[in-house]
């Protein structure tokens, strides 16, 4: 099946969602997703963070559709045509989705400790307004306690229900879920229990924002003073694959090991986890390739260096590169003055 | 007088046991469809009547029907809509406790037409008592051989039961209800897979509302085409309207397709009027989520034409003037009616009962109610107005089911036709305070913002 997403064409599978097409292209016209996990059965439809505007139906039925649709849920269709990135409605539904889920998100970054790699953080970066129009008083939640190795802050739940579809599917003997609706709505355990099932871990890898945390990492670093490492050992639970966080020679934390979509390849289990901190348990394979888009790792909060003019004159340049010659020195860069004297 | 059709034998005393129903004709189309009639034929007849589903959104029932996977060789199911919680409307309730045995007739005749054994009437929670009554019509039609193993002697066979439900808004949506009864939380489930291929325990399944059941009875002992001749174009047959608000006569009332609001509001046969004869103001023909209607657009169209109980008519074609006709509940308002308090209290209600699965609405309907809060209690700004409408047009379509276009729609339509009264609030917050603060302001002064 043929469908053109931002004028790429792609040819898929049938039963390919139209999210996962334009994964397969990659690049800009990828939809954000805070709900979808492709490792997870039943995820996604329920941030409306992926829509996208379909412009033809099919090669069999080119009607447009009228409403804006989910992009991780909806199938594709041979000959469909799909505006992502590149269309002004999905552009203004993207704004209003961030704005919905920022008006009771608390906009703590500076001290959450999903800083960094939180999903949200980045949609707000690309998709975000400077200024807010909720002048109301947020949510607030009682904080609870759900277990020893799992922090949960409710305020910043986004209720994208990942945590809930992974506990369902993974570990036997679930305990929490969501209670009550609407903006009310949160996650809980069911009456005081505690979380204790040996992958429940892996909720924190599938938030997408800093609601459940690592209980024995929490607040140890901020996670861009880490350097992730891809190490290994052999689990008789998982498959024992995981990446490493140092700081300096102490291993912080333990995570899976995620894509670029933030994604885990293989969910890990407890022990890996929490419980083997120590750089003797893991073989280090090596530094982690750390691709993902986020504002840490694109550097924006860096200030932009201003332009300095140097309006030295081409001929004294000239000069200095025919000493450099002469006295064999090591070679200054020159390329960035000179063309600055050009500009 | 109008047809009759569910309301018919409602008055004859004891019709609510099984003895009376049965003496009046009652398990007639039963005895009809399964003795001579295939399930096609049924189908076929429903489908000729053109009879639109009465829980709302009006959708062709037999045409629902037809869409029901027969190839999976899987069991089907028949399921009841008796969730009605929608503001304003409490029609289903009138038949189920006055005239149970009719829908369970209904239920009979359609499960027949879909080849379904298995078949459930989802009712909401705080119908208690409508449940128990229910529950021992079921008993008795059991025991007089219309529910069980092969009925009548033919090879068709019919459990049905009765699931009450714990009182969620959000349960009346179709797929909600079919996760509530499987026992789950009630969130709307993505389409498709719809229903009709994949439903109840991932069976096909067609879920339909109490009136729209009632009506098959009928509709196989007269056929579909009499049914049809019923109504006004596409708007075929009887349909229930439970009138509210300030009118002299609030009730339930049958009405065929196709009369004239006017009629309907003024005549005695029906509401006789408004209440204390003090002037009509606004009406919401079609329950809380449906858009209201400035009185200036009541009787007559935007087009100039008199406006009908019709789902066309009432909606003006989709044109933003219009309403719908929803699930027939006709909630009217005079003069004294505060649209910025009844505005708010439609969207508490929104806000309380949205599911929270999806982003737009769950934040959304919060974001509204909070901002009508404060504009009904004397704290708005008047930017807000053109917030609220903001908020609501970035829910409506936006969502995994309609609730998040039911909760903007009441908001998008009183800002479109009250602003002023938006703008009032806002400029006198002290003239606000006293309750009845219409009752000592005139509309039009309202109007005039003096
Ligand atoms: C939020 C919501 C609430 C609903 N509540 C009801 C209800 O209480 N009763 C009902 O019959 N239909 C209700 N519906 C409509 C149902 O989803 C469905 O369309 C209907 O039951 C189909 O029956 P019909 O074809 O006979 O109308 C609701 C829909 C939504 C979106
Ligand atoms: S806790 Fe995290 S994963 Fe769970 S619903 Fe909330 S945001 Fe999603
Ligand atoms: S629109 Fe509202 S009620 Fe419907 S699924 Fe979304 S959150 Fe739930
Ligand atoms: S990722 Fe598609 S709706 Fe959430």
């Amino acid at each position: 099946m043929k469908v053109t997403i931002d004028g790429q064409e792609i040819d898929v599978e049938p039963g390919t969602t139209i999210l996962q097409a334009a994964r397969m292209i990659g690049g800009d016209l990828v939809p954000p997703a805070m709900c979808y996990y492709s490792k997870l059965k039943g995820s996604g439809g329920k941030c409306r963070c992926c829509l996208v505007e379909v412009s033809k139906g099919s090669e069999a039925d080119p009607r447009p559709m009228p409403k804006l649709v989910a992009s991780c849920v909806t199938g594709c269709m041979d000959g469909m045509e799909v505006n992502s990135s590149a269309s002004p409605r999905v552009e203004e539904a993207r704004k209003s989705v961030t704005e919905f889920l920022l008006i009771n998100h608390p906009l703590d970054c500076p001290v959450c400790d999903q800083a960094g790699e939180c999903d949200l953080q980045n949609l707000s970066f690309q998709h975000g307004k400077s200024q807010t129009r909720f002048i109301e008083e947020k949510r607030t939640f009682e904080p609870e306690d759900i277990g020893d190795k799992i922090q949960l802050h409710m305020n910043r739940c986004i209720l994208c229900q990942r945590c809930v579809q992974l506990a369902d599917q993974l570990c036997d003997g679930r305990v929490h879920g969501v209670m009550n609706r609407g903006d009310h709505a949160q996650i809980s355990t069911y009456i005081t229990n505690a979380i204790d099932n040996e992958f429940s871990g892996n909720m924190i890898d599938v938030c997408p924002v800093g609601a459940l945390t690592d209980k024995t990492f929490r607040f140890k670093s901020r996670v861009w003073f880490n350097k992730p490492y891809n190490a290994h050992r052999n689990c008789d639970k998982c498959c024992g694959k995981t990446t490493v966080w140092m700081f300096g020679d102490e291993i912080q934390r333990v995570t899976a090991r995620k894509d670029e979509y933030h994604e885990v390849e293989d969910f890990i289990c407890n022990t890996c986890r929490f419980d083997k901190k120590d750089v003797k348990d893991w073989v280090i394979e090596g530094p982690r390739k750390f691709e993902k888009f986020s504002v840490i790792n694109r550097n924006k909060y860096a200030l932009n260096a201003p332009k300095v003019e140097i309006k030295t004159e081409d001929q004294i340049l000239l000069g200095r590169k025919e000493d450099q010659k002469k006295i064999s020195m090591v070679k200054v860069p020159l390329n960035n003055t000179n063309d600055n004297s050009k500009s | 007088m109008g047809t009759k059709i569910l309301l018919d034998k409602i008055n004859i005393p004891g019709i609510k046991t099984y003895e009376v129903y049965r003496a009046n004709g009652g398990y007639a189309s039963v005895e009809k469809a399964l003795k001579t009639l295939t399930p096609d034929e049924v189908t076929e007849e429903v489908k000729t009547s053109g009879l639109r589903g009465r829980g709302g959104a009006g959708f062709p029932m037999g045409l629902k029907w037809s869409f029901i996977d027969k190839k999976s060789g899987k069991p089907r199911h028949l399921v009841c809509n008796a969730d009605e919680s929608e503001p304003g409307t409490f029609k289903d309730r009138y038949l189920m406790e006055y005239i149970p045995h009719l829908l369970i007739e209904g239920m009979i005749t359609s499960s027949y037409a879909l080849g379904a054994n298995l078949s459930y009437i989802y009712i909401r929670g705080e119908y208690m008592w409508v449940y128990k009554i229910l529950e021992r019509a079921i008993k008795e039609a059991y025991a007089a051989g219309w529910l069980g193993k092969n009925i009548l002697g033919t090879d068709f066979s019919l459990d049905l039961h009765v699931h009450c439900g714990a009182g969620a808004y959000i349960c009346g949506e179709e797929t909600a209800l079919i996760e509530s009864l499987e026992g789950k939380r009630g969130n709307p489930r993505i389409k498709p897979p719809f229903p009709a291929v994949s439903g109840l325990w991932t069976n096909p399944t067609v879920v339909n509302n109490v009136e729209s059941i009632s009506a098959v009875p009928w509709i196989v002992m007269n056929s579909g085409e009499e049914y049809a001749k019923i109504g006004v174009g596409r708007s075929t047959g009887t349909k229930l309207i439970s009138a509210s608000g300030h009118i002299k006569n609030p009730g339930v009332y049958e009405i065929e397709l196709g009369l004239s609001v006017e009629e309907f509001m003024n005549s005695d046969e029906y509401l006789g009027g408004m209440m204390n004869d003090r002037p009509l103001k606004a009406l919401v023909p079609g329950g809380s989520s449906v858009p209201i209607l400035p009185a200036n657009l009541i009787y007559k169209t935007a087009a100039g034409e008199d406006r009908l109980m019709t789902y066309e008519s009432l909606s003006d074609g989709g044109f933003a003037t219009g309403s719908m006709l929803g699930s027939g509940g006709f909630i009217v308002y005079n003069d004294t009616t505060c649209i910025v308090r009844n505005t708010w209290n439609f969207s508490r209600f929104y806000h309380h009962e949205s599911c929270g699965q999806c982003t737009p609405c769950r934040e959304g309907t919060g974001w509204l109610e909070k901002v009508l809060h404060r504009i009904e209690h004397g704290h708005g700004r008047m930017e807000d107005i053109d917030l609220l409408w903001d908020i609501q047009s970035k829910i409506e379509g936006n969502t995994i089911c309609p609730l998040g276009d039911a909760a903007s729609w009441p908001v998008a339509a009183a800002i479109r036709h009250f602003r002023e009264e938006f703008e009032y609030h806002i400029r006198f917050p002290e003239r606000i305070k006293n309750r009845d603060h219409f009752v000592n302001e005139p509309f039009e002064k309202v109007r005039n913002l003096v």
